[in-house]
């Protein structure tokens, strides 16, 4: 593992979001278009990943996680914020320079049906980055590499000649895997990559990423809203609520002691395995919905389901401070 | 040494190998669709061998043998000029057959390029050629044809050139939606996030996935355009007479002499119907044949 990390020192932070906000304007009109709303997908979140370690990004759907995945992978322009990755801003990068950050940033799709061309062999799947980016010359190393490739994630090389629709769902996500870490990426974007799949094989494929990270020295963004399989899988999670970060901190102190009224009620709506225990805990259940990402409430995004809201939370929005090393929270409860 | 100079031989008896199994599994999966594809074969050979095959010249005119039902000297009957309607069937395979297959691939070239550049480009574009597809259909056909061919005059170029446009740009619609729903696939997001060219993720993502729609589109035009051609013919702006075109004759003596003479539309109908039927059945095995997923079933 040391050999894969050349010259860098241990735990340096491979990517820095800083500030990122992804605005999506809503339109009106066909040919004189005028703005009538913005949504805020992503409004000011802020994080870092350090070279080996997992960041598990959590929250509802249409909190922003997704949309911060794809930000840092550049399938979105930026509204606004930078995106340090590897010492470089790759915020507003197009071009020659952006093919060049595709190859060492790489995903992993949620659905492991739609994300393989279906009339395309396995072989030809995982060996397309190494087309895309002229790695591919010589034939028989290419082969080589793409046998390699498929038996790392635990699938047989003689495979290779056959079709999607020929494979599992796990077998699939695998095949999606191999791709992503053909061109050997420094950061890998999961989003959402097990909650298309079967508990039993969910486990298989969790147990697949940690072992890749071992083997290979990655760095993973994992995206779920899965709490169970973040825990498993991550070293620090952060916790967004509709386009913002609420919470940011190491994987065991978030799960025993939730500073974020919202993180706690997360965390209680996971079920403990002894019937004991789960009959004991105190819960604490939030009522409604997300409110819309089209007008968030004033102040506190989160004051309208909060259950220790406070006078000052509708019209003061929180920002996210450190309250101890590694660990940050955007709440009035802990501003002081 | 010899490494290095069996590479690239094995690679090419392996494509070589690709397209005769390919032909294999037609005749072994799609018998149907082998009968048809040899049935265009067979006419596409009549076509072009026609000065060869045909026992009488196509206009050769014999006025005591008129209106003769099919018969060993005239297997196909003689018309009301007493032409041998054989040997004009096969003169009309050549015109028509080539009429109908150039004009065809034109149409879905046509219609795949416009359709796309606007379904996978999207935005202003999209909205700019898709309202002058509008426009255009909104025309009729015919309209366009007769201004068309009123400037250029009749022929088989000009024939080709504007019914070609007309189904191209008809057709894109149908090639446009099919890219909109294809282009929606997380695939093809991978292979943006992977960092692949716009024309690669065309070529290589987009195409393939929309070769079913292609494939009936260009199939259903060489039927149209067959019978398109013969009505602008009966208009007198298709291939003007005496040249043999299949619709030109059941639209010309075949209706004429329909009571007397039901030879005379018989023979150019069938010749019709069974290059549609059999280019149709065709389509459909290759379009089953080319999706993997269809592997092994009938």
């Amino acid at each position: 593992m040391s050999d894969a990390l050349p010259q860098v020192p241990a735990n340096e932070p491979i990517l820095r979001v800083e500030d990122l906000k992804v605005h999506f304007p809503v339109t009106k009109g066909i040919i004189i278009q005028r703005q009538v709303a913005t949504v805020k997908a992503v409004d000011g979140v802020s994080f870092t990943i350090r070279r080996g370690e997992t960041l598990g990004l959590v929250g509802e759907s249409g909190s922003g996680k997704s949309t911060t995945g794809l930000a840092v992978l550049r399938m979105l322009t930026p509204t606004a914020g930078r995106i340090v990755f590897e010492g470089q801003d790759i915020a507003h990068h197009d071009g020659a320079e952006l093919l060049e950050v595709r190859r060492r940033m790489q995903m992993v799709y949620q659905d492991p049906y739609g994300s393989l061309n279906p009339r395309m062999t396995i072989r030809t799947i995982v060996g397309e980055p190494l087309a895309v980016h002229g790695l591919d010359a010589d034939r028989k190393a290419t082969r080589d590499k793409i046998a390699e490739l498929i038996a790392s994630v635990g699938l047989l090389p003689d495979m290779a000649d056959r079709y999607p629709h020929e494979f599992s769902g796990g077998q699939r996500q695998r095949i999606g895997i191999a791709r992503a870490l053909a061109l050997e990426p420094s950061l890998l974007i999961a989003d959402e990559p097990v909650s298309a799949l079967d508990v039993s094989i969910q486990a298989q494929v969790i147990n697949l990423f940690m072992d890749l990270q071992e083997r290979l020295g990655l760095t993973y963004l994992f995206i779920a809203h899965d709490l169970a399989v973040v825990r498993h899988i991550s070293t620090r999670i952060a916790v967004m609520y509709l386009g913002r970060l609420v919470e940011i901190a190491d994987r065991d102190e978030l799960y025993q002691n939730p500073l974020h009224p919202y993180t706690e009620a997360l965390m209680a709506a996971v079920p403990v395995a002894d019937p004991e225990v789960e009959a004991k805990r105190p819960r604490t259940v939030i009522s409604g919905e997300v409110p819309s990402a089209l007008r968030p409430p004033p102040g506190c995004a989160f004051h309208t389901r909060c259950p220790r809201v406070m006078a000052r939370c509708k019209t003061e929005q929180p920002q996210l401070r450190e309250v101890a090393p590694g660990r940050a929270v955007s709440c009035h409860l802990h501003s002081n | 040494m010899t490494l290095a100079i069996d590479i690239p031989a094995a690679g090419a008896r392996k494509e070589r190998n690709g397209v005769i199994r390919f032909i294999v599994r037609l005749f072994r999966e799609k018998p149907l669709g082998a009968a048809g594809g040899v049935i265009f074969v067979l006419f596409l050979f009549c076509g072009i061998f026609a000065d060869v095959l045909a026992p009488y010249g196509m206009n050769q005119i014999s006025p005591r043998t008129r209106l003769m039902a099919p018969s060993w000297a005239h297997w196909f009957g003689t018309d009301n000029l007493g032409r041998d309607m054989l040997s004009r069937c096969l003169y009309g395979a050549q015109i028509s057959v080539i009429i109908a297959f150039t004009t065809a691939t034109l149409a879905t070239v046509i219609s795949i390029v416009v359709g796309i550049v606007t379904g996978y480009l999207g935005g202003k574009i999209d909205l700019v050629v898709q309202r002058f597809v509008d426009a255009w259909m909104s025309f009729p056909d015919l309209i366009i044809l007769l201004v068309v061919v009123s400037v250029l005059g009749p022929g088989v170029p000009q024939i080709i050139f504007t019914l070609g446009c007309l189904l191209g740009i008809a057709g894109s619609r149908i090639i446009r939606s099919a890219v909109v729903s294809v282009r929606e696939n997380m695939y093809v997001h991978a292979a943006q996030s992977i960092g692949a060219s716009t024309g690669r993720i065309l070529l290589r993502h987009i195409l393939p996935n929309i070769m079913p729609p292609i494939i009936v589109l260009f199939t259903t035009r060489v039927g149209t355009v067959i019978l398109a051609e013969s009505s602008l013919s009966f208009l007198g702006l298709g291939v003007p007479p005496p040249t043999p075109t299949w619709g030109g004759m059941l639209s010309g003596s075949g209706r004429t002499f329909m009571f007397q003479g039901p030879w005379l539309a018989l023979a150019p109908g069938l010749c019709l119907t069974v290059v549609v039927y059999a280019t149709n059945v065709f389509g459909d095995a290759l379009r089953d044949l080319l999706d993997p997923r269809m592997r092994g079933s009938r």
